[in-house]
C-alpha cells in the first residue's frame, strides 16, 4: 500500500474512533453536553484537558522550532508547562468555588459591571482568534503534505474539515472523545521518537537518549550537534542567541498566558470539587509533560538527521554535500508543498545548507566555493518530516499525520466553542438581546465560529510567524488582559470595577498594538507591520512574543492605581471574595464580621 | 472565632503559595535562564546542567510541585475545618 493510501486509512480509522465514541457517550448522557468531566475520574479529565490544550503548535511546530533554535526553544517548553503551576495554585480552585461557566461571567460578577463583561469578551475574542489563526496554518501544513498539494490548497481543505468537525458536529465537550484524541496524539508523537532514539543512540527513552552517546562514537548527541552546527556557521545548539531579557519575558508571557487562556480555565469550572480542581491541573500537566519532555529530544535528533542527510561528507569537501539528483523521497514530496525549497546558487548540483547571515562564517563559505544557503526548510514541517528523514516504516509516518490532525482539531474545536459561547452567551444573550430564543442563540454561536474560521484561514495564508510564534502572541494577549484582573479579583478585595476595566483595556491595547506594529496581525491589509522587527527597535529589547509581560505589569499597575482613587467595591462583593477563598460553603455567620478591605 | 479561623486559613494558604512560587521561579527562571551559563559548566551524563533544567528538569519539577501543593492544601483545609463534605 502506498504511503498516501495508508495515511487515509489511519486518519480514517482514528476519525471513526472519535465519532464512534461521541455517539456512544451521547446516547448515555445527552443532558450534560457542556459539562465535561462530571463523574469522570480526574485521570481521564486530565487526559482530556491535555488533548484540549496540546494543539498544532505543541504537536507539529514546537519540536521543529526547538530543532532550529536549540536552547532558545526552551522558552516554549518552560512557558507552556510552568503556566499550569500558576493555574493550579492561583486560579483554578477559586474559580471552581465561584462556580460559573465562562470567564466573562466571573468578571461581570466580581466587578459588578456589564461594561467589564463586554471588555472581557473583547479580550477573549482577540485571544481566541489569534490562537485559532495559529492552528489553521498547522492544519494546512498537515493536509498539504498528505494530499500532496500546495500549502494554500491544504489550508482551504483544512478549513472545511474544521468547519464540519467543530461547527456542525459539535463534538467538543465529550470527555471520552478527547481522551481518545490524547491517546492517538501521544502515541503518534512518542513512537517515532523512540524509533529514532534507538537508531541514533541505542537508548529507547527519548528523554535520556538526547543526552546519550551516539552509537559507535565516544561523543554525546548534544556535543556532536554543537560541533556540526557550528562548523556550518550556525549558533551553538546548547546556547542561545536571544538576549536574556527576551528569553525571560517570552517564558513569562507564555506561562502567565497559559493561566489566562479562557478555553483552559473553563475546564476547571466544571470539576466536581475544589480539591479536584487542584488535582486535575496536576494530572493535566503530567500528561502534557510526556509530550513536552519528548519534544526537545525530537528536536535535537531531527536537526542531527537533517544535517547528516544534507551534509553526509566532510564540510567544505567538494563531494561533502548531497547531490540534488540523489535527494531522498521526503525531499521530493515536501518540495511539492512549497515548504522545502532548493535553489542551486553556485550551480554545482549539490545542496549546501549553512548560515549565510553569519558574517564570521562568510569568508570560510567563500573558500568552500559556496555562494549562499541553498536550502530553505520550513520549521513547521520538521515533526512531520522527521520519521521520513529517519527512514521509518510508512505506518509510523501515517500515524504522525493522524496525531497532528487530532492535535489541531481538538484545540480548534475547543477554541471555536469558546468563541461561539462568548458571542452568543455573553454578548448577545447576556447583554444585547436577553430574551433571544435558544435556537437563535445557537445559530449566532455557529455564525461566530464560521466567521472565526474565515479570519483564521485568511491569517493562515500569510502568517505573521511560525505556528508556535503566532500562538505565542495569543498567550501574550491573555497574559496582558485577562490574567491580572482574574488574579486581583481573588486576591484583592479592594480592586473595583473602574480599576478592572481600565486595566484590561490598557493591557490589551498596549500588547495588541505592539504586536501589530512589529509583526502585523489582523491589519496586514492596512499596511501593518509598520516597524522594523529588530532587537534595537524593541522596547527594552523585548520581542513581540514577550511583550505581554510588559502589558501585564501595566494592567496590574493601572488596575490598582485607578481602584485606589475610586470607591471600594460594595460589601456584597467583598463577601463574595471571602466565599471564593474557602472550599466549604460558608453560612452567613462566617462572613458577618466586618473586615477592612485589603 | 470564625473570622480568626478564616484569616488564619488564608494566611496559611498564602504562606504555602509563597513557598511553592519560590520553587517554581528558582527551577525555571533561575536555573534555566538566569544561571544557565554557570550551570552549563556542570555536566550530568551527556547534558549540560543548565540546558537540562531549561528543557527537562523544570518540567518534572512543575508536575511534582502541583501535586505537592494539592496534597499540602488538602491538609490545611482539614486543619482549619474548611474542607468540603
Amino acid at each position: 500500500m502506498s504511503l498516501q493510501a495508508l495515511t487515509y486509512v489511519v486518519v480514517g480509522l482514528t476519525f471513526a474512533l472519535y465519532i464512534g465514541i461521541a455517539f456512544w457517550s451521547r446516547a448515555h448522557n445527552t443532558g450534560d453536553f457542556y459539562i465535561a468531566g462530571k463523574g469522570v475520574s480526574p485521570i481521564a479529565n486530565g487526559m482530556a484537558t491535555a488533548a484540549d490544550w496540546m494543539s498544532a503548535a505543541s504537536f507539529i511546530s514546537m519540536a521543529g522550532l526547538i530543532a532550529f533554535l536549540g536552547y532558545d526553544g526552551s522558552v516554549y517548553l518552560m512557558g507552556w508547562t510552568g503556566g499550569y503551576v500558576l493555574l493550579a495554585l492561583l486560579l483554578a480552585p477559586y474559580l471552581r468555588k465561584f462556580g460559573k461557566f465562562t470567564v466573562p461571567e466571573f468578571i461581570a460578577e466580581r466587578y459588578y459591571s456589564r461594561t467589564a463583561r463586554i471588555v472581557a469578551v473583547i479580550c477573549l475574542i482577540f485571544i481566541s482568534f489569534t490562537y485559532v489563526a495559529g492552528q489553521m496554518r498547522g492544519v494546512g501544513i498537515v493536509f498539504s503534505r498528505f494530499l500532496e498539494v500546495e500549502v494554500t490548497v491544504g489550508l482551504i481543505i483544512g478549513m472545511g474539515v474544521v468547519f464540519v468537525y467543530a461547527v456542525l458536529g459539535g463534538m467538543k465537550g465529550i470527555t471520552y472523545t478527547q481522551v481518545a484524541q490524547y491517546c492517538v496524539l501521544i502515541f503518534a508523537y512518542t513512537v517515532p521518537a523512540v524509533f529514532i532514539a534507538i537508531q541514533i543512540t541505542g537508548n529507547p527513552i527519548p528523554q535520556l537518549a538526547f543526552g546519550s552517546e551516539i552509537t559507535g562514537t565516544g561523543t554525546s548527541l548534544l556535543d556532536k550537534l554543537d560541533d556540526i552546527v557550528t562548523s556550518l556557521g550556525f549558533n551553538q545548539y546548547t546556547s542561545g542567541s536571544k538576549s536574556r531579557i527576551d528569553v525571560f519575558c517570552i517564558t513569562m508571557a507564555l506561562m502567565v498566558g497559559t493561566a489566562g487562556l479562557p478555553h483552559v480555565i473553563v475546564r476547571f469550572f466544571t470539576v466536581p470539587k475544589v480539591r479536584d480542581a487542584r488535582l486535575s491541573a496536576g494530572y493535566a500537566l503530567f500528561f502534557i509533560a510526556i509530550l513536552y519532555t519528548t519534544a526537545p529530544a525530537v528536536g535535537s535528533m531531527a536537526r542531527y538527521n537533517l544535517i547528516n542527510t544534507i551534509q553526509p561528507g566532510e564540510v567544505g569537501a567538494v563531494d561533502g554535500n548531497l547531490r540534488y539528483e540523489q535527494r531522498p523521497d521526503w525531499f521530493r514530496t515536501w518540495e511539492q508543498t512549497g515548504l522545502v525549497i532548493f535553489d542551486d546558487r553556485n550551480g554545482d548540483g549539490r545542496v549546501q545548507y549553512y548560515d549565510d547571515s553569519n558574517p564570521d562564517f562568510a569568508g570560510q563559505a567563500a573558500e568552500y566555493g559556496w555562494q549562499g544557503n541553498e536550502l530553505v526548510v520550513d520549521r513547521d514541517i520538521m515533526v512531520l518530516a522527521n520519521p521520513e528523514i529517519a527512514g521509518l516504516p510508512d505506518w509510523v509516518i501515517a500515524l504522525v499525520a493522524a496525531g497532528g490532525i487530532a492535535a489541531a482539531l481538538s484545540t480548534a474545536a475547543g477554541l471555536l466553542l469558546v468563541i461561539s459561547a462568548a458571542v452568543s452567551h455573553d454578548l448577545i444573550k447576556g447583554i444585547f438581546v436577553p430574551d433571544i430564543s435558544e435556537t437563535n442563540e445557537l445559530r449566532a454561536g455557529r455564525v461566530a465560529a464560521a466567521f472565526a474560521i474565515l479570519i483564521a484561514g485568511y491569517l493562515g495564508f500569510d502568517p505573521p510567524g511560525w505556528v508556535a510564534q503566532v500562538v505565542a502572541f495569543a498567550f501574550g494577549l491573555a497574559a496582558a488582559s485577562l490574567f491580572p484582573v482574574i488574579l486581583l479579583g481573588i486576591f484583592s478585595k479592594r480592586v473595583n470595577r473602574e480599576g478592572a476595566i481600565a486595566g484590561m483595556l490598557t493591557g490589551l491595547l498596549f500588547t495588541y498594538g505592539y504586536i501589530e506594529y512589529f509583526k502585523g496581525l489582523f491589519l496586514k491589509w492596512a499596511g501593518a507591520p509598520w516597524g522594523d522587527n529588530v532587537a534595537d527597535q524593541w522596547l527594552f529589547g523585548i520581542s513581540p512574543e514577550g511583550i505581554g509581560v510588559v502589558g501585564m505589569c501595566l494592567n496590574f499597575a493601572v488596575a490598582v492605581a485607578v481602584s485606589a482613587r475610586t470607591s471600594p467595591p460594595p460589601e456584597r462583593i467583598q463577601h463574595m471574595v471571602e466565599h471564593i477563598r474557602v472550599p466549604r460553603q460558608l453560612d452567613s455567620e462566617w462572613i458577618d464580621a466586618k473586615d477592612p478591605p485589603r | 472565632m470564625h473570622r480568626d479561623n478564616r484569616l488564619a486559613y488564608w494566611r496559611a494558604n498564602l504562606r504555602l503559595l509563597a513557598i511553592c512560587l519560590c520553587i517554581w521561579f528558582v527551577c525555571s527562571y533561575a536555573f534555566g535562564i538566569l544561571l544557565v551559563e554557570p550551570l552549563n559548566t556542570i555536566r550530568v551524563g551527556g547534558f549540560q546542567l543548565g540546558f537540562w533544567f531549561a528543557q527537562q528538569g523544570s518540567i518534572y519539577l512543575f508536575v511534582a510541585l502541583i501535586f505537592f501543593y494539592a496534597w499540602r492544601m488538602n491538609h490545611i483545609d482539614k486543619e482549619h475545618d474548611v474542607h468540603e463534605d
